[in-house]
């Protein structure tokens, strides 16, 4: 069969200041009619590059040097402009990660819809509304005849994702580039957007490239896998085959990704380090974002702490922190109560109970070297001599498997997992009894992530430390802890330890948590929706409720 | 030192062309003593000399030398601007980041007390206070320079309020650091590249702005050599066709322009670090 | 079908931000009422000079209500100045009023004349710069207007009027109006001091469009516009411009505000009988009541200014304009 779209030897550059750096070296893709092919990657494999660069398009700062596009045997590399243009959203559309930001916020949705079609002279402004009503239907949107009425801001984060794949729906192209639609979404909507796409590529036999760096979510989707990394293929291959049988280690190791289990620690003695007492808490005067909540943390466990956007988990721990005083409640911290509010804390207690964050770039001062970074809290608690210092800060950089000439770089000048690493001793330095790790890993990639975790078990083991471990990412949650706590719209629905909670019977909402984290299996996401409509028409409700 | 150079080797024309011109002023301004030819009030000849030989660019209303007065007149501009920046960049940093840091009720109080200070049009308000005060010079570098810390009052605060919410500055909260570590340690370091480029802005329009009350006779007082007051006291030479007022009125335009050539670029290599 | 407005967050930002505006109105008086107050030794003395008889000096007291306490004589002063009795000026003992009034008009003319030319150059080589970026008609532009903005207006005033009024005395220099001259004979007459200022504006208002244009076309929903396959003209037209409108109308309204300030500096230059003018004279002969006058108009007119800039900021806000 011939290919519907043929990129070949295909080079692109970045600007680099003065240089153009390339970003995808020689690179080649084909698509044939109807066909999904996933593209995965961690940050940096230029997998957005390349999906774009089939529209014949670059981001500013970027240009593509070499190669050839064919589109359905049209070269598009280097074609004039209006030929380009007449592609672009006609033939090839576009659906980007965050719709949010994605959609004109001057206008209403279905003007944006019915702005393609009418705009390469396919249709009518009223055929085309009729299309959009049809579409928003077909992609089970609430009320599908006024919800394209609504201007982008008045509509939630999933609908706004499946408004973005109907409006690629709009001209019925041939391909469809997907870059990245569901990894700003909760995991219970992202099922919703993944439904929406398989839905809408089988029912029209559009062919689509799928990029994203979660494996687990591209095999519910893809024909077929180029795994991408530093701009070059490692490793292409029919789906099905690759996920049972990866040629090349990369791909073994981002398919084994949270395949670890935390080992029970039998030696940890069962002293409670952290209880809390029907907090309730909240910003403004009566909306209480918890309310009620009880947890208790033992030494050197783990408590995972889950719960999508919303939920109010980070909030549980500025409670913790003292950044946010409770209406009511307690905190209790070795035994005795805390104050309240930061202010009031005395530094013993400060120095007993650290924080790891999410971001490693902003949770360093970029102006600060290693050795102020993770000396002060030394010179702070201990008031140690720079001499004392200096040995316990390379004692440390040793603990978290860093290099010792670490010590007198800037933040900037380590990767993303070496920065989190930084923190982790920073944490540490102050000989802390409970660390609050909130979403450590998420902003990370993959593999490194995966490192991230096993240190945190290593030292979990060495140090009897104890972790509150608050995330979105069920993986996770299985791969580290002891006992899980899952929280929805601030309130506990389900805790105990993990062999429990993980086990059914569950909490209804923790079963829909469960359920959806996407697994390698590809046909994973088809069987779950069998599941749910059966149930579903079990129960009599329509399975439309988003 | 030489890393400052190298960072001048890579930088466009127009910014090496600014620097040029800023240094050309300030080595003027230090080495007037040497420079000038003649004294700053000192009457050298006839009114409005064509220039020439004995006189660079001819002499002024009164029959001193010209360019003698426009050294003098750099010196004595230059260093009262600078003071100004320099005095409304110390108070309107250190109210930015308090308001930022404590945030509150302090944030509430100076922004409504900032917004109201800058509701009202900075000429107008420094002719009214001056006129009040009077125009000696510690009156005319406290009034500018508290009417110009207004402005960098606001920058100065949404810079450390974007620091500010960065978790550095929290982990910092939580270790127990107090208020001038959290605005000395983590906050100003992460500031300094806007607030490096708002005191160039700020010196021109300082330098723009004692020009301009100078010019209109409320801001440096004669004799003293000042190049705004320069051009008004020559002013009614140019309906004769003698361009004198000219020469004083393009120095100021040439340092300002080579400060914002310098500011532009600074600004541009910021934003472009950023992303 | 649509949802229906909810009045109350729109209308709320508006009230709010007006109610701002007269508080800040009701703080300038204030400031400039106690301003007076703070001047050194007694003002009847002062402006009577030390011949003057007690009684003189007493009498011309009860005139300024000076004899009162000093909150009653504020509610006074700006009862009759809403009223439009400013008062006498020192000076000359005319009305204040009557030297205000023609000359807030000819500034006002002046001032309208500049944004007329100014507003809709700027705002087309605004785009088009943006439009436009990094290519030489770019690069040009924003040196030229790096420098005009760099310069003192007497310094762009004073090179007119060397160009085009001695050395080909096309215009003239000194701008004088008066009653009795047509439209077209002003807008000759004025024909330097708006150059100056239309310069010196369009420099400043031309670099805040462009950067305000540059910033809504790097959006996503531009990228996304562009992959629609859209024509560039319609990508600009219809999704960059209306959410380039709040940004946009807010610069132009700040230099609206800056224009009336800086109608001083040219007033001066080119000797136009403005309330500028009025202003700095009287400030170098301290009559007061002049100041006090002149001042709060020039103040009041920036505070509108900047007021109407926010509030129409506010309502062509498309997020604010449909709440949720």
């Amino acid at each position: 069969m011939k290919p519907l779209l043929e990129m070949k030897d295909i080079v692109i550059e970045g600007c680099t200041g003065e240089s153009w750096d390339p970003i995808i070296k020689g690179l080649n893709l084909t698509l044939t009619k109807g066909e999904v092919l996933g593209l995965i990657g961690e940050s940096g494999a230029g997998k957005s590059t390349l999906g774009l660069a089939s529209m014949a398009y670059t981001r500013q700062g970027c240009r593509i040097a070499s190669g050839s596009i064919v589109f359905d045997g049209q070269e598009l590399f280097g074609a004039p402009e209006p030929e380009v243009r007449a592609i672009r959203g006609a033939r090839i559309a576009y659906v980007a990660q965050s719709a949010a930001a994605s959609f004109n916020p001057a206008h209403r949705l279905i003007r944006q819809y019915t702005e393609g079609p009418v705009q390469h002279g396919l249709m009518s402004t009223a055929e085309a509304e009729k299309k959009a009503v049809a579409t928003y239907e077909q992609l089970l949107l609430p009320d599908p005849e006024n919800i394209g009425y609504r201007f982008p801001h008045q509509v939630s984060g999933g609908q706004l994702q499946r408004a973005m794949v109907a409006m690629a729906m709009s001209c019925q192209p041939d391909i469809i580039i997907f870059d990245e639609p569901t990894t700003a979404l909760d995991v219970t909507t992202q099922i919703e957007v993944l439904a929406a796409i398989k839905e809408i590529t089988r029912r029209f036999n559009t062919a689509a490239i799928y990029i994203t760096h979660d494996l687990a979510v591209v095999a519910q989707l893809a024909d077929r896998i180029m795994v991408l990394r530093y701009g070059e293929l490692v490793e292409e291959n029919n789906a099905r085959e690759m996920l049972e049988n990866p040629r090349e280690t990369y791909t073994r190791d981002l398919l084994a990704v949270r395949s670890f289990q935390k080992r029970k620690n039998l030696k940890a003695p069962d002293d409670v380090v952290l209880k809390i007492e029907s907090v309730t808490a909240g910003y403004t005067g009566d909306d209480n974002v918890l309310e009620s909540i009880d947890l208790e943390i033992r030494r050197g466990r783990t408590v995972a702490l889950v719960g999508e956007s919303g939920s109010g988990k980070s909030t549980l721990a500025r409670v913790i922190t003292g950044l946010l005083p409770p209406n009511q409640g307690r905190v209790i911290f070795k035994g005795k109560q805390l104050p309240a509010a930061l202010k009031a804390r005395k530094r013993k207690d400060l120095q007993r109970l650290q924080m790891i964050y999410q971001m490693p770039d902003t949770a360093l001062n970029p102006r600060q070297k290693i050795r102020k970074i993770i000396g002060r809290p030394l010179k702070f608690y201990f008031n140690q001599n720079r001499k004392q210092q200096q040995r316990r800060i390379l004692e440390l950089l040793e603990q978290v498997e860093l290099p010792a000439e670490y010590i007198d770089r800037y933040p900037t000048e380590l990767s993303g997992g070496e920065k989190q690493r930084i923190c982790i001793a920073r944490a540490l330095a102050a000989e802390p009894d409970l660390i609050i790790c909130d979403e450590v890993t998420s902003a990370l990639d993959q593999l490194v992530a995966e490192g991230i975790l096993k240190l945190l078990l290593s030292l979990q083991r060495k140090l009897l430390v104890s972790y509150l471990f608050i995330t979105h990412d069920l993986a996770t949650v299985k791969a580290i802890s002891d006992e899980i706590v899952v929280m929805l719209q601030g309130r506990i629905v389900e805790k105990g330890p993990k062999q429990k909670v993980l086990k059914p019977p569950h909490h209804a909402y923790t079963d829909r948590l469960l359920s959806s984290v996407p697994e390698m299996d590809p046909d994973w996401l088809d069987t779950l929706l069998q599941e749910r409509a059966g149930r579903a028409r079990g129960a009599d409700i329509h399975p439309s409720v988003a | 030192m030489t890393a400052a150079f190298k960072l001048l080797r890579s930088a466009p024309f127009s910014a090496r062309l600014g620097t040029g011109m800023v240094l050309i002023t300030l080595l003027a301004a230090l080495l007037t003593p040497v420079i000038a030819p003649y004294g700053e009030t000192e009457v050298v000849g006839d009114v409005w000399l064509e220039a020439g030989r004995q006189h660079l660019v001819g002499t002024d209303n009164l029959g001193r030398d010209m360019f003698s007065r426009l050294l003098y007149g750099a010196r004595n501009t230059i260093a009262i601007a600078f003071a100004i920046t320099a005095l409304s960049f110390v108070v309107g940093v250190m109210w930015g980041f308090l308001a930022a840091v404590v945030g509150g009720w302090m944030d509430q109080l100076l922004s409504r007390c900032v917004d109201i200070l800058m509701a009202f049009p900075t000429l107008i308000f420094a002719l009214m206070v001056l006129s009040v005060v009077g125009t000696s010079i510690p009156a005319l570098v406290v009034v500018i320079a508290l009417l110009d810390s207004t402005r960098v009052f606001r920058l100065s605060r949404a810079v450390a309020m974007d620091i500010e919410v960065l978790e550095f500055v929290e982990a910092a909260r939580l270790r127990g650091e107090g208020l001038w570590w959290l605005m000395r340690h983590e906050v100003l370091p992460n500031a300094m590249p806007p607030l490096v480029a708002e005191f160039g802005l700020r010196f021109c329009f300082v330098f723009l702005f004692i020009a301009a009350l100078s010019f209109l006779g409320l801001g440096i007082q004669p004799p003293m050599a000042d190049w705004g007051s320069m051009v008004r006291e020559n002013a009614g030479a140019i309906t004769f066709g003698i361009y004198t007022p000219l020469w004083p009125a393009a120095a100021i335009a040439f340092l300002t322009v080579g400060v914002n050539l310098i500011v532009d670029w600074f600004l541009h290599l910021a934003s472009g670090l950023e992303d | 079908m649509m949802q229906l407005h909810k009045p109350n967050s729109i209308a709320a930002l508006v009230v709010k931000r007006i109610g701002l505006g007269v508080v800040t109105l009701l703080v300038i008086s204030l400031l400039i009422f106690a301003g007076v107050e703070a001047l050194p030794g007694d003002l009847a003395q002062a402006v009577l000079g030390h011949s003057a008889t007690p009684e003189t000096v007493a009498a011309f007291r009860k005139e300024l209500k000076l004899d009162l306490p000093a909150h009653e004589r504020y509610v006074a002063w700006l009862g009759a100045f809403v009223k439009g009795d400013f008062g006498n000026s020192l000076a000359n003992r005319r009305p204040v009023a009557e030297l205000i009034g023609w000359r807030f008009a000819n500034t006002i003319f002046l001032a309208a004349a500049t944004a007329l030319i100014a507003v809709p150059v700027a705002v087309v080589l605004g785009i088009l710069a943006a439009l436009y970026r990094n290519t030489l008609f770019d690069r040009l532009i924003s040196m030229a207007t790096l420098s005009t903005i760099s310069f003192p207006e007497f310094f762009v005033a004073y090179i007119l009027i060397a160009l085009l009024s001695v050395q080909m005395a096309v215009f003239p220099s000194i701008a004088n109006v008066n009653a009795q001259m047509n439209l077209w004979q002003k807008f000759y007459a004025i024909f330097l001091p708006c150059l100056t200022l239309a310069l010196v504006v369009i420099a400043h208002m031309m670099r805040q469009t462009r950067a305000a244009i540059i910033n809504i076309l790097s959006s996503p929903f531009i990228e996304m516009a562009n992959l629609k396959g859209l024509r560039r003209l319609r990508v600009v037209v219809q999704h960059a411009f209306p959410n380039a409108l709040s940004p946009v109308i807010n610069v132009i309204a700040l230099n609206l505000a800056y224009l009336v300030v800086g109608v001083v500096i040219v007033e001066v230059v080119f000797v136009y009988p403005g309330l500028g003018q009025l202003l700095v004279d009287s400030v170098s002969k301290r009559d007061i009541p002049v100041v006090q006058a002149s001042g709060l108009i020039f103040a009041a007119t920036y505070v509108l200014l900047n007021l109407l800039a926010d509030v129409l900021s506010i309502v062509s806000n498309p997020r604010l304009r449909n709440p949720r």
